[in-house]
């Protein structure tokens, strides 16, 4: 049996529909909550709907990011300097709803932050705050009693993620209880390092299409405009975070302040990509 | 304290002490985790890799080692009858080889052609080095910068055994580091790699497999006291950072109400300067996920990890195994601490009375000791793991006496 969406009146599912009424793939753009600081931080998020993104990812710093290559360790890293916490992350999650009640926001990261904030407060200000779903890297199926099934039941999706070491035979208990969209790991490996071949790509989305009815998003790997394209042939969604970070990075000075246009310059790669994504059915 | 009918029946098939424990891992690990627990469950009901491991033990590391009558030490505090486990006599000079050469046997029956690991003051990393060069298997070790600044010796001892070392860099440059890291090197080798993890934590089945293959020591100390003494111990002290040498000497002896059992963890500068100037996790911490396990960590109050601080390299990790928290939380076992000053008290006391100079870690122990013995009456039988010998740590021990080498 195919997996859907237990929250099918969210914004997650009324964006991947319009998206499809549009004949197009989304792009997620993920960055780190409080990155470099919290006010520019809050600065491109504002910026990223304008810019192109489709949905958001917003990364919860954490001090061990064991699934993160370097680019997202100095990000969380930069953004714990600067004072970021869950309550905060929560707090920026709350400003961009001001002007913007429609882009889906994920939250992303590992559960420690949450378990110490607990459960339950967690996910009420989350959903209070305009948060729409969670992809928390350390939660396999296995421990979905942890979060996952709590999350769902407040009304926030929980988006799992599928590698190229998910088998045929766990597909089903990965898929269950997943929604909002099925995020595939294009690679086995951390973030902001290999690429996967297209070929590979098109093998895994098509798999994954067997197992669920769930929007697919791809990542890992992700760094140009050109891959981004490559992968909204054939995925709902192409994921860039690591090479939006690294761009942010660039913007800094060497005592970590920035630099005057990086806000922009970032929107600006971000705008380019979402060229990338919107031209790639044309 | 919760009555149990055991102590010894955990983890459940989920990996679960109580609350804590699991399988807190990336997607792309879990089916790899999943098949080591398979393979894991198949070679422990096979005679022939018990067999192969109990040789080894036998040939290679030298064990059974002896349960040593400590007795100037005991005519000295005036009271227990001390003995002293001598997992420091092993090849390699520390308990770890125990468990290193049961995870290389089952990394061969699985099929596996590389080895990682994470170290901390490089015990761990050198019996890794010692089991690949032994099996002729390739072997990265992950350690953090800091903690190669601090363990030379153990470094070059790791490169002669045919060992690469890959210095870590992130976050503090310490064991937690070098263990995230590792955890990113087997998350993009996957098909390939066994990851040797060095304590009694992280996903399940590994507290329960590191226990299992350190339980040689309690199993040993079991038959030497009966020899010995014709009972039972009294008590067991052991240090604990991770925990493995500590739940290799308790865990045997569980179901046994009148053996008590102390963990000792390292206090560092004190506890109560706050949880950037020890190491003591259920002391000073709360319970929290990481690496792969629910247990008790060092964390703020957002959940973000602390680093720990310990004079012993090999006690710095902000987390302990997850049957110790669980232990902790029944009562079963009582989780005491020493200081840097203590371990460093007992680490010269040692070398004096019994002419054995013992691991900084295993001095932590041994300062429990100091503290309990002497109220204890004659006849009450004390046992303390000295998981390991402290030739690697005389460079630090001296730079703390203020002696230039």
């Amino acid at each position: 049996m195919k997996s859907v969406d237990v929250l099918a009146d969210g914004r997650i599912a009324r964006r991947f529909a319009a998206l499809k009424a549009e004949g197009r793939a989304g792009l997620v753009t993920f960055i780190t909550a409080g990155d470099p600081d919290p006010v520019v931080s809050q600065a491109v998020l504002n910026g990223l709907p304008a810019a192109g993104a489709d949905l958001i990812e917003l990364g919860m710093p954490f001090t061990d990011p064991m699934a993160d290559g370097p680019a997202i360790q100095a990000s969380s890293l930069r953004a714990l300097k600067a004072g970021m916490t869950v309550r905060r992350t929560l707090e920026m999650v709350r400003g961009f709803r001001k002007q913007d009640a429609d882009t889906p926001i994920i939250l992303m990261g590992y559960f420690n932050p949450i378990h110490a904030y607990g459960v339950e407060p967690f996910l009420a200000a989350a959903r209070e705050a305009g948060v729409d779903g969670l992809i928390v890297v350390d939660l396999p199926p296995e421990e979905d009693e942890e979060l996952c099934l709590p999350a769902v039941k407040a009304g926030v999706s929980f988006v799992r993620l599928t590698t190229p070491t998910t088998d045929e035979a766990r597909m089903p208990a990965v898929m269950r209880n997943t929604s909002g969209f099925v995020y595939y790991v294009s690679i086995a490996g951390i973030t902001g390092t290999a690429s996967a071949s297209n070929t590979a790509i098109d093998a895994a989305v098509a798999r994954l299409k067997r197992h669920t009815d769930l929007p697919v998003a791809v990542g890992f790997g992700i760094k140009t405009p050109d891959q981004a394209a490559e992968v909204a042939r054939v995925a709902d969604a192409a994921v860039v975070g690591s090479a939006i970070v690294t761009r942010l990075a660039d913007g800094l000075d060497v005592s970590g302040g920035v630099k005057p246009g990086t806000v922009e310059d970032v929107l600006g790669f971000v705008g380019e990509l979402a060229k990338g994504v919107r031209a790639a059915r044309g | 304290m919760t009555k149990l009918n055991t102590y010894r029946s955990g983890p459940d098939e989920r990996g679960h002490f109580g609350i804590f424990g699991g399988r807190f891992v990336a997607e792309t690990l879990m089916p790899l985790i999943l098949e080591v627990e398979k393979a894991y469950r198949e070679a422990r009901a096979d005679p022939a890799f018990e067999g192969e491991m109990r040789q080894q033990l036998k040939q290679y590391v030298g064990r059974p080692n002896p349960l040593y009558y400590a007795e100037r030490l005991t005519e000295q505090l005036g009271g227990a009858k001390i003995y002293f486990k001598r997992e420091e006599l092993n090849h390699t000079g520390a308990h770890k080889i125990n468990n290193c050469i049961g995870q290389i046997l089952l990394a061969r029956r699985m099929g596996k052609t590389r080895i990682i690991a994470e170290t901390g003051a490089g015990q761990h990393g050198v019996a890794t080095a010692t089991v690949c060069a032994l099996y002729n298997m390739p072997c990265v070790i992950y350690m953090g910068e800091t903690d190669i600044a601090r363990q030379q010796p153990n470094v070059f001892r790791m490169k002669l055994l045919g060992a690469e070392v890959r210095p870590v860099t992130s976050g503090s440059g310490t064991l937690k580091d070098a263990m995230n890291e590792a955890l990113r090197d087997w998350v993009t080798n996957v098909s390939d790699t066994f990851y040797i993890i060095g304590t009694a934590a992280g996903p399940h089945p590994y507290p329960a497999m590191v226990r299992d293959f350190q339980s040689v020591i309690g199993d040993e100390v079991r038959t030497q006291m009966q020899e010995l003494e014709g009972r039972l111990p009294d008590s067991l002290v052991a240090c604990v950072g991770g925990g493995s040498n500590a739940i290799g000497l308790f865990h045997p002896f569980l179901d046994d109400p009148s053996v008590q059992m102390i963990g000792v963890e390292a206090a560092g500068r004190g506890i109560e300067k706050g949880p950037l100037d020890h190491a003591a996790s259920i002391n000073g911490g709360r319970p929290g996920v990481l690496h792969g396990n629910r247990t008790y960590l060092l964390q703020d109050e957002d959940g973000q990890i602390l680093e720990g601080h310990s004079i012993s390299a090999g006690l710095d990790y902000p987390g302990i195994g997850p049957e110790h928290s669980w232990l902790h939380d029944v009562g079963r076992v009582e989780y005491a601490y020493a200081t840097d000053q203590e371990a460093l008290d007992a680490f010269q006391l040692c070398a004096r009375t019994e002419g054995i100079i013992p691991a900084l870690e295993s001095a932590h122990g041994l300062a429990e000791v100091i503290k309990r013995a002497p109220k204890l009456p004659k006849d009450h039988l004390m046992v303390l793991c000295l998981s390991g010998r402290g030739d690697k740590d005389i460079f630090s021990v001296a730079k703390h006496l203020g002696v230039e080498l």
